[in-house]
Order: C-alpha cells, then structure tokens, then sequence
C-alpha cells in the first residue's frame, strides 16, 4: 500500500531508511523544523538548517523515489529564548515560497512556559498573516495534556487561522477527543516509550474514527522507527480493516490536508503531476 | 457477529502479549525492590503514580489508557494567562 509519512525527520536518517520506506510503499514525507538535539547559537543555523530542508533533503529524498515537504519554524525547546526566536520568525518569509514548504511547523510547547508561548503566538500570527498551514507538536509526557489544552487556548484566540488549517500532534488518548472537539486535525506518532504504538493508535481510530486523523513515525535522532507508518498498516490489517479505512489513514488523509497549502504539488504513484497536486 | 465474539478474538489475539508485559512490570517492581534504598522510594511520587496507574487497570470502568495517561499528566489551569 502506498503510503505518505506527514512527519518525519528525515535530516537525521541515512539512506538505509529512505530505502526501505520507498520498499515498504512510502511515496511522500513531510518534515517539520524541529530540535536538532542541541541548542543553535544563532538565526544563521537556522538559515543554513531551512535551506537543508527545502534544498538538499528534496533532492535526497527524490534519489529514492519519495517527493519531500517540509515546515518552518523555530521549536518549542528553543523558543524559550525568545530573541532568537523573533529573528527565526522574521527570517522564515525568505523561505516560505519555496516550491516544498507546506506552512509553520512543527510550532508547539516543550515545558508550557511563558516565552514559549509567546513564541507560539508570533509563530500563529505569521501564519494568519500569510494565510499557512500550521503543524504543532505537543508536549512530551507529563506536560502533554497540560500544554495541549493551553495550545487549543492559544488557537482558539485566533479566529482567522480556520481550523482545518491546523494538525494538532503527537495526540494521545487524553488528548484526543480535546483536538476533535476543537475542529482540528490531529496527528497520531508511533515513536517508542514516550508517545504511541501502531496498536493503540489502531484503538483510537477505531474509537474515534478515520476523518481528520494522521499517522507518523516522527523518527529522528533517537531511537525511533521509519517504518513505524507499514507497522499501523499492518496493525490494522490484522485486525480486518478494510484497506479503504486504512489508505484513507495513511495516504488520502494526508493529502486532504496537504491540499490546503497553494504551493503544495504532488505526482500520485506512476501518474502525471496535478496541477493543484 | 456479537460483540461477545469479538471481545473473544480480541482477548485470544492479545492475550499472550498483555500477560508479557505485565510480567515486564511486575520484574520492574521487583528489581526496585531488590535495590539497595528501596524503604526510602516507597512512597517517591512515581511509584504513587505506578500504584495507582496500577489501580486502574484492575477496575471495570473504562478509558484505562485515558485515565492512566492522566495520572502521569500535570493538570491543566484554566487560568494559566493571569499572573
């Protein structure tokens, strides 16, 4: 089954796992600015990381046969301090009409403090000023319920960002019914020990059903799984889903909401590229 | 198909994999226990959360997975803007 992993850290894995996501039936990834696992000394490290992400990775990704997206941002770890923060933010419309940035991501909290919430809110203006989607991550563990009912808070206050325009991640079971209520769409990560499993996001789908809903690996640096997407799938399968409920998951879902961002472009498996992909 | 029938396949497919990771946690507990201190931890506000996380399992009502994931979380202040 094809299949489109919406988050990804493809900067910080070898070819090895391009490989084997485009043998396992991977066809796009989208990869969000995040936490490179060490703290950047200026706004030109995030200068050089976005032309990483919308120059050189695009072209890796392609040598396998996979088309590659990406998001902008400062993270949540490192809008805690904030100056740099304003000079990543006022530095992101440089990059943001290059041909694979779908919008602002993946914008979030890391400990729900003061400066990263205003970072956040900076993050949402830019994005309604120019009319982007918008990825966020929430918290790890113990602050994730915390901090994503303060980022639902956060949205809420801006009514000219529509909520179909915004992927609420790393959602959870004590999270997720908060995002659906909210109108937003909302990113289930299979990533071992601090966020779900093929299983439990299985559950949850089953629970709450396949609209508006993403899977990811969100692999990175640390121990995590690139084939984390074929795991749910197989999941599924065993449990007799229908393949349409799980492409649905996997494949058109993501691209219902990729669609949304006017420079997204996208060749479906063995056809011609449409125009509005 | 009822759904006694289908908790039955549920419970015969997961079985085997339940019962593992119980055994995982109940190792766990043990080898705090073994540990040199473990008086002193007894009452450490992560092995509260694992008791009561444990607590929730054993009952009958549902959402376990919700309601553990709760017990490991900090709550949310309605009024976190104000000072």
């Amino acid at each position: 089954m094809y299949y489109i992993d919406p988050h990804v850290h493809m900067v910080s894995r070898v070819t090895d796992d391009y490989e084997r996501m485009a043998r396992m039936g991977c066809v796009a990834v989208s990869e969000p600015a995040f936490w490179a696992g060490f703290d950047r000394g200026s706004v030109d490290g995030f200068r050089d990381y976005f032309r990483q992400l919308t120059e050189f990775e695009p072209n890796r990704a392609k040598q396998y046969g996979l088309q590659h997206y990406c998001w902008l941002c400062i993270n949540a770890k490192e809008a805690e301090n904030v100056s740099l923060s304003r000079e990543v933010i006022a530095l992101i419309p440089e990059f943001l009409d290059r041909p694979n940035v779908l919008g602002l991501g993946e914008i979030g909290l890391n400990k729900n403090t003061k400066n990263e919430c205003t970072v956040f809110e900076e993050h949402l203006q830019l994005a309604a000023d120019r009319g982007e989607l918008v990825l966020v991550h929430t918290p790890h563990l113990q602050d994730k319920y915390k901090g994503t009912r303060m980022i639902l808070d956060m949205l809420r206050g801006h009514s000219d960002i529509k909520a179909e325009h915004v992927l609420i991640d790393h959602a959870e079971e004590h999270t997720v019914r908060h995002v659906f209520d909210a109108g937003f769409w909302c990113g289930l990560t299979l990533y071992p020990v601090t966020k779900c499993t093929p299983a439990r996001a299985a559950d949850i789908i089953e629970m709450y059903g396949a609209e508006r809903i993403l899977v990811n690996s969100a692999a990175d640096w640390g121990p995590s799984n690139p084939d984390a997407v074929p795991n749910f799938v197989a999941e599924m399968r065993r449990r007799g889903h229908p393949e349409e409920t799980i492409r649905q998951v996997v494949y058109d879902n993501p691209l219902e909401f990729f669609r949304q961002s006017k420079r997204f472009r996208f060749t479906p498996p063995g056809g011609a590229a449409s125009p509005e992909g | 198909m009822s759904m006694a029938s289908v908790a039955r396949e549920v419970l015969d497919r997961d079985f085997l994999e339940i019962r593992a990771r119980l055994i995982d946690i109940a190792a766990a507990l043990d080898r705090i226990d073994r540990a040199e201190g473990a008086e002193r931890v007894r009452n450490d506000g992560r092995l509260v959360q694992i008791r009561e996380s444990l607590r929730i399992l054993a009952s009958e009502d549902g959402r376990r997975a919700e309601r553990v994931l709760m017990v490991f979380s900090d709550p949310y202040e309605p009024n976190w803007r104000q000072p």
